[in-house]
């Protein structure tokens, strides 16, 4: 080669890497900015004490200590979050995936339903909320009213510390559209012939949905399983609205954020107390510690629902 | 995942199975039976499905009178309930400034990530794999992990009280939309992509006028989902503009909107359908946008 030609391929290589470069910088600086270095921070704050006023002060593992021992709403909020991701998110995935099945069942009318379920999980999180808040309110509701027409007294919803989290998860499973779509999708791909095999073996329906169905879309199961989950770690605006509307409507309120898990912690979620340690009492580096927890925790949540999962999803084509 | 994370609508082909032989009239009874069964199950879903909707436009129509009686039904229709919520509340602020947020981050968004979608998934380098991981960590992350450093960092530039803090990250790429936008650009054909270097064209201009314009349902898929989510983020404008009522969204103006002023149930409602159906209109004007985006996703060669 000669030298003309090597320095000539290395201006069109360097010319390369400066394109890669150049359409990626944005993602670079927005990355290290955004998200590298707040990871980092949150790390290192978590063993201060800090209030954004007075310069940040090393305090060692005083915050953990406090976050596992001494705060007596650590474990309303764990467990809050823990009935979420045990109880609403196997309900909701349940749901959804009854719904997508009765869809392809159906032989008419299919885009209006399909639209009919997918709208409310457009529905913006507060105005969703405040109208369910609205139509479980217990004197007045809608809901309770119907119930009382049929002669069942209706609970207090949002207003009963036993009851505010299921009314919170009716609201979830209202918004269950997205959830539907993605089981619709994969319940429509499963190969035909599966079905008519089984058929042919004598299989009845209940037969088919468990042998030929589940095994077919459990990557999909697998999938909304976990996104499930990661979003119940996260609910926040639901149960915001839910505390603050419900105890505006039972008393006179001032700052609404005093309402946080109304009624009696019961809707004190996770997000919800590292939300008011933070950012309504500034203990930044409380809130911090609170932050690499929900990290780890997420992150150990997530693989073992991956891990467990190897003994029930199949993937087409994988393996024997 | 990130939870703006909107699935789209997938057409479902109607599952019509082929008629063979001649089927025995009480089999054919039994699966008539079993069709209405499937239907009425469909039908009792979807009921409760529109219930809630149609009971808060109805009690948006209610005097307070009738919406704290037992009363279902409007006597007489009170329109005036959506003009009274204005008096109530400085809704057009809040709406301004939503448009705003949600313009600005949905533009910004756009002009950074696909340029980092293409080089994701169109060009080849060093550690490519290593970034789209990070990505998809970035994604997968609940906010909150890193939100206490990040409002410090605002509040240190004064931004505390406005919703740049929100705005401003979008010119650097978000993660959901890089990965959404990579996804469509890798089944662009190759050959597309060929034809323009050989005509001699850079890679910036192969991805404005030839990936830009194949990908445009995805361009729209993508801009949707976020004008979706920053129109009815909450979190978000609570955290930065909570305690600036002139910067208010309408999400916090509604969370707000009954306990600060102690505001009727019918207003109330008035309000939350007022949010709402901006998202129903842009869903059904858009709807098309959102099933092509699927469809068109297999250009094939």
């Amino acid at each position: 080669m000669t030298p003309d030609r090597r320095r000539a391929r290395n201006r069109a290589q360097w010319r390369r890497r400066l394109t890669v470069l150049g359409f990626m910088s944005p993602w670079l600086v927005g990355f290290t900015v955004f998200f590298g270095y707040p990871l980092v921070s949150t790390v290192y704050l978590s063993f201060t004490h800090y209030d954004l006023l007075q310069p940040s002060r090393w305090v060692g593992l005083a915050n953990y200590r406090y976050l596992l021992h001494d705060d007596k709403q650590i474990w309303p909020a764990v467990s809050n979050t823990l009935w979420l991701v045990f109880i609403a998110v196997p309900l909701k995935v349940m749901f959804a995936f009854g719904i997508a099945l009765m869809l392809t069942r159906a032989r008419r009318g299919v885009g209006f339903f399909r639209t009919v379920f997918y709208l409310p999980a457009l529905a913006p999180p507060v105005a969703a909320a405040l109208g369910f808040v609205y139509l479980l309110n217990p004197a007045t509701g809608p809901v309770n009213q119907v119930l009382g027409a049929v002669g069942i007294d209706g609970p207090l919803w949002f207003n009963d510390p036993g009851w505010s989290k299921p009314a919170l998860t009716l609201l979830l499973l209202w918004g269950v559209g997205n959830t539907m779509i993605i089981f619709l999708a994969a319940l429509v791909d499963v190969p035909a012939h599966l079905y008519e095999s089984a058929e042919l073996d004598g299989a009845g329906a209940w037969q088919r949905l468990r042998w030929v169905t589940l095994p077919s879309i459990s990557p999909v199961i697998l999938f909304a399983v976990v996104i499930g989950t990661i979003e119940a770690l996260q609910i926040f605006d639901q149960a915001y609205v839910g505390a603050t509307v419900a105890a505006g409507s039972a008393s006179s309120a001032g700052d609404p954020s005093n309402d946080l898990g109304y009624p009696e912690d019961s809707t004190l979620f996770y997000p919800v107390l590292l939300f008011q340690q933070g950012f309504r009492f500034f203990n930044m580096g409380y809130a911090a510690a609170m932050a690499v927890l929900l990290l780890v925790v997420s992150f150990a949540i997530t693989l073992v629902i991956v891990r467990n999962s190897r003994r029930w999803v199949h993937y087409a084509g994988a393996g024997r | 995942m990130s939870t703006h994370s909107p699935a789209v609508p997938v057409a479902a082909p109607p599952a019509v199975p082929a008629p063979r032989r001649e089927v025995p009239r009480a089999v054919r009874r039994r699966r008539r039976l079993v069709t209405v069964a499937d239907h009425s199950l469909l039908i009792a879903a979807a009921i409760a499905f529109v219930f809630p909707i149609v009971f808060m436009v109805l009690t948006a129509l209610m005097t307070n009178d009738q919406a704290l009686s037992t009363k279902l039904w409007p006597e007489p229709f009170r329109w005036g309930n959506f003009a009274e919520v204005f008096d109530k509340a400085p809704m057009l602020r809040y709406g301004l400034n939503t448009l705003i947020y949600s313009g600005l981050a949905t533009v910004f968004m756009l002009l950074s990530s696909v340029p980092v979608a293409y080089a994701l998934a169109r060009l080849r380098w060093k550690g490519r794999d290593a970034v789209f991981l990070l990505v998809l960590v970035a994604m997968m992350l609940p906010p909150q992990v890193t939100i206490v450093p990040l409002y410090v960092m605002w509040a240190k530039l004064n931004l505390v009280g406005t919703l740049w803090p929100l705005i401003v990250p979008n010119l650097f790429g978000d993660a959901f939309s890089i990965f959404l936008l990579r996804q469509f650009f890798l089944t662009i054909p190759e050959s597309y992509l060929d034809a323009a270097r050989v005509d001699g064209c850079g890679e910036l201009r192969i991805l404005v006028s030839v990936v830009c314009r194949l990908a445009k349902p995805a361009l729209a898929a993508v801009a949707l989902f976020m004008f979706l989510f920053t129109f009815s983020d909450f979190f978000g404008p609570l955290l930065y503009a909570g305690d600036e009522e002139r910067h208010w969204t309408l999400s916090v103006g509604l969370a707000q909107f009954r306990t600060l002023h102690q505001v009727q149930w019918n207003l109330s409602m008035a309000a939350t359908v007022m949010v709402l159906a901006p998202v129903v209109a842009l869903f059904f004007l858009a709807q098309r946008a959102f099933v092509e985006g699927v469809t068109l996703t297999g250009v094939k060669e």
